[in-house]
């Protein structure tokens, strides 16, 4: 049980002049779950592996408590691991698994006996518990890796991508329980995935990176709802938010030659974002060309072009869709990106009468 | 469901079969016979009535020309030799591969490039500054001198280098994260994990070590010394007067020096075959 703060951390490889991590500023309460989401090679896994010793630290310090952690072997930080191929010894009983890093750390017989019998009833991993990794499904042996976990009773667990090498329905099953079990531990825990999914329903708190600095940090719904720059606003929800090109024109926004709301921001060209959902078939709005549907169920994603751009609408309605069609937008909802920077601009927004300039 | 039999592979493979015993056959009927038979008659393909006394014989029987070296006795010493070379060699080349793959130091990739370079390089090329090495250290006639010179291995370091490599890298992380320093990783983790690595390079190397003939020729005068492959070598060399060499005393010797090389593939390829099935990697 201990705060993580990480100031100002960074990694440059030896060999290399440009930074794999930078400038990262987090500060994780006591018990947080704390999700590292990124496309690959944005540096998370290189974040995580910093902060549970694996890789040293070029640059800032990473606290575990109150204690500076850089120097430290990963066995004396007090944290504990669960990797994305289990990493289980495979010649060792789930048991001896599990009581490995007890054993080396020098704990009583009776202690780690109590222990991995508590953790083996957690994970319901009981009857397994003389069976070698090799006769486990891939769900067992990931409890396993988290129950080599919980037996550390570390101030931190580190997850680097976990649920990765299981399949659909696993996943999802699994990433309850791993839910679960970090609320009723109330361990710190940080969480490394590239699943966008993942990281909404499993965080408190999201950071998001790319190209090793941090874009955004923030919960989950937060960050849906207005993501910091067009990289979050694409890489967090599915389908992806669109981005379209348009202007701001006499202090309104210029779709296509559609007038779609006000905003008082600086003339010329931004970014425009419109979440899926945020969009609806209907008599008025947007010429909107209907290229295909996917159908979901519930829903369908219906993917089409407006004066040329890509744009993906969430139909709930089940009759046939002619191949043109208007789509009404919630001006409320807009997303407005500079289109230099990518960065968000805030602004204020009324709306105003959908019509052609 | 009945596999169809095919006779021409059958024939085939007991073509095969017939082929590669017929020596051995060949070899433990014809010491079951008197030498003045076999020298008389040829080989023999049925059995004899000397057997029993042929091999108490070569094995109880002080022979040699100090007449102290009996079959038992160079059976010993081959079996120290196989067992010397196998052990020995697994522990330096298992050491020497962990240092080159799980410790960064400079040169650690030519390093192993030398080593491994040395494969071309077979005992004969350096018998001689070995021979001396060991003469001045004064380990003549001694079994260090007979089997730590040839420890070094290269083929042994190249198979264990290449399967430490293909140990996920994982592993040792969750065993740093799990607090076990480089000597606890390598006898809690890697060892066990090479169980099956070390089966194999144990029928190779004791084999080796038991076949080996011209080094212990050399390193030993000392007939206490003598290995089984020389012994059978000196039954042969017996050619004074109108003496016939002890053929069957050979024969026997050699259906001796196959049980434990034989007994040693049979022992440790179940253990290899296992492990090759069984592990998950």
């Amino acid at each position: 049980m201990a705060h993580l703060s990480l100031r100002g951390v960074g990694k440059t490889y030896a060999g290399s002049t440009q930074p794999a991590v930078s400038g990262i500023d987090i500060e994780i309460e006591d018990g947080e779950f704390i999700v590292l989401v990124g496309p690959s090679g944005c540096g998370k896994s290189t974040l995580l592996r910093m902060v549970a010793g694996l890789e040293t630290i070029t640059d800032g310090e990473v606290r575990i408590g109150d204690r500076l952690v850089n120097k430290l072997d990963p066995a004396e930080r007090d944290i504990a691991m669960v990797f994305q191929n289990y990493a289980l010894y495979p010649h060792m009983t789930v048991r001896d698994n599990m009581a490995y890093g007890l054993k080396n750390r020098g704990e009583s017989r009776q202690v780690i006996e109590e222990r991995v019998a508590e953790a083996a009833r957690m994970l319901e991993l009981g009857p397994y518990l003389d069976r070698k990794p090799r006769a486990l499904s891939g769900g067992q042996r990931q409890r396993v890796a988290m129950g080599r976990a919980i037996v550390r009773q570390p101030a931190a667990f580190l997850f680097d991508e976990p649920l990765s090498n299981l399949d659909a329905k696993l996943r999802v099953s699994m990433r309850m329980e791993i839910r679960k079990l970090q609320k009723r531990l109330a361990t710190t825990s940080l969480y490394v995935t590239h699943d966008q999914l993942e990281a909404m329903t499993l965080a408190d708190r999201l950071v998001v990176l790319n190209g090793g600095r941090v874009e955004q940090i923030g919960a989950p719904l937060e960050i849906y709802r207005s993501p910091a720059s067009t990289f979050v606003a694409s890489f967090i929800g599915a389908p992806a938010m669109s981005l379209l090109d348009a202007r701001i024109e006499g202090g309104g926004i210029v779709l296509e030659g559609h007038r779609l709301g006000r905003a008082d921001c600086a003339e010329g060209p931004v970014t425009l974002g419109l979440r899926a959902e945020d969009l609806r078939i209907s008599d008025q709005g947007l010429p909107f060309v209907v290229e295909h549907v996917e159908e979901l169920g519930a829903q369908r994603i219906v993917h089409g072009v407006v004066g040329g751009q890509p744009l993906a609408v969430i139909d709930t309605s089940e009759r046939q869709l002619p191949g043109k069609v208007l789509v009404a937008v919630d001006p409320a909802r807009l997303h407005l990106f500079d289109t230099m920077s990518g960065r968000r601009i805030e602004a204020s927004r009324a709306p105003v009468l959908e019509g052609a300039v | 469901m009945m596999q169809k039999i095919k006779p021409l592979d059958h024939l085939i493979l007991i073509a095969g079969v017939l082929f590669l015993i017929a020596p051995v056959v060949m070899a433990l009927m014809s010491s079951t016979h008197t030498p003045t038979d076999i020298h008389s008659n040829g080989l023999y393909l049925t059995p004899g009535s000397h057997g029993g006394e042929t091999y108490r014989k070569v094995l109880t029987h002080k022979g040699g020309f100090t007449g102290d070296v009996t079959g038992l006795r160079m059976l010993m010493n081959s079996m120290i030799m196989g067992i010397g070379f196998a052990v020995g060699k697994i522990v330096l080349s298992m050491m020497a591969a962990y240092a080159l793959v799980y410790f960064r130091f400079r040169f650690a990739t030519i390093l192993f490039w030398m080593i491994f370079t040395t494969l071309l390089l077979p005992l004969e090329v350096r018998i001689m500054p070995s021979y001396q090495v060991m003469s001045t250290l004064g380990l003549l006639n001694t079994y260090t001198g007979l089997i730590v010179p040839l420890l070094a291995s290269a083929t042994g370091t190249f198979f264990f280098r290449q399967f430490f490599r293909s140990v996920p890298d994982e592993l040792l992380e969750a065993a740093r994260i799990d607090g076990a320093g480089p000597f606890k990783f390598f006898i809690d983790i890697l060892v066990p994990l090479s169980r099956t690595m070390m089966a194999a390079i144990f029928i190779i190397m004791f084999i080796y070590g038991w076949n080996q003939y011209l080094w212990p020729l050399l390193m030993t005068t000392d007939e206490t010394f003598y290995t089984l492959m020389r012994g059978i070598k000196s039954i042969l060399q017996v050619w004074i007067g109108s003496q016939i060499p002890d053929y069957n005393e050979a024969f026997a010797l050699a259906v001796l020096a196959m049980i434990p090389p034989v007994a040693v593939v049979v022992i440790f390829q179940r253990m290899f075959i296992k492990g090759l099935t069984e592990s998950d990697k």
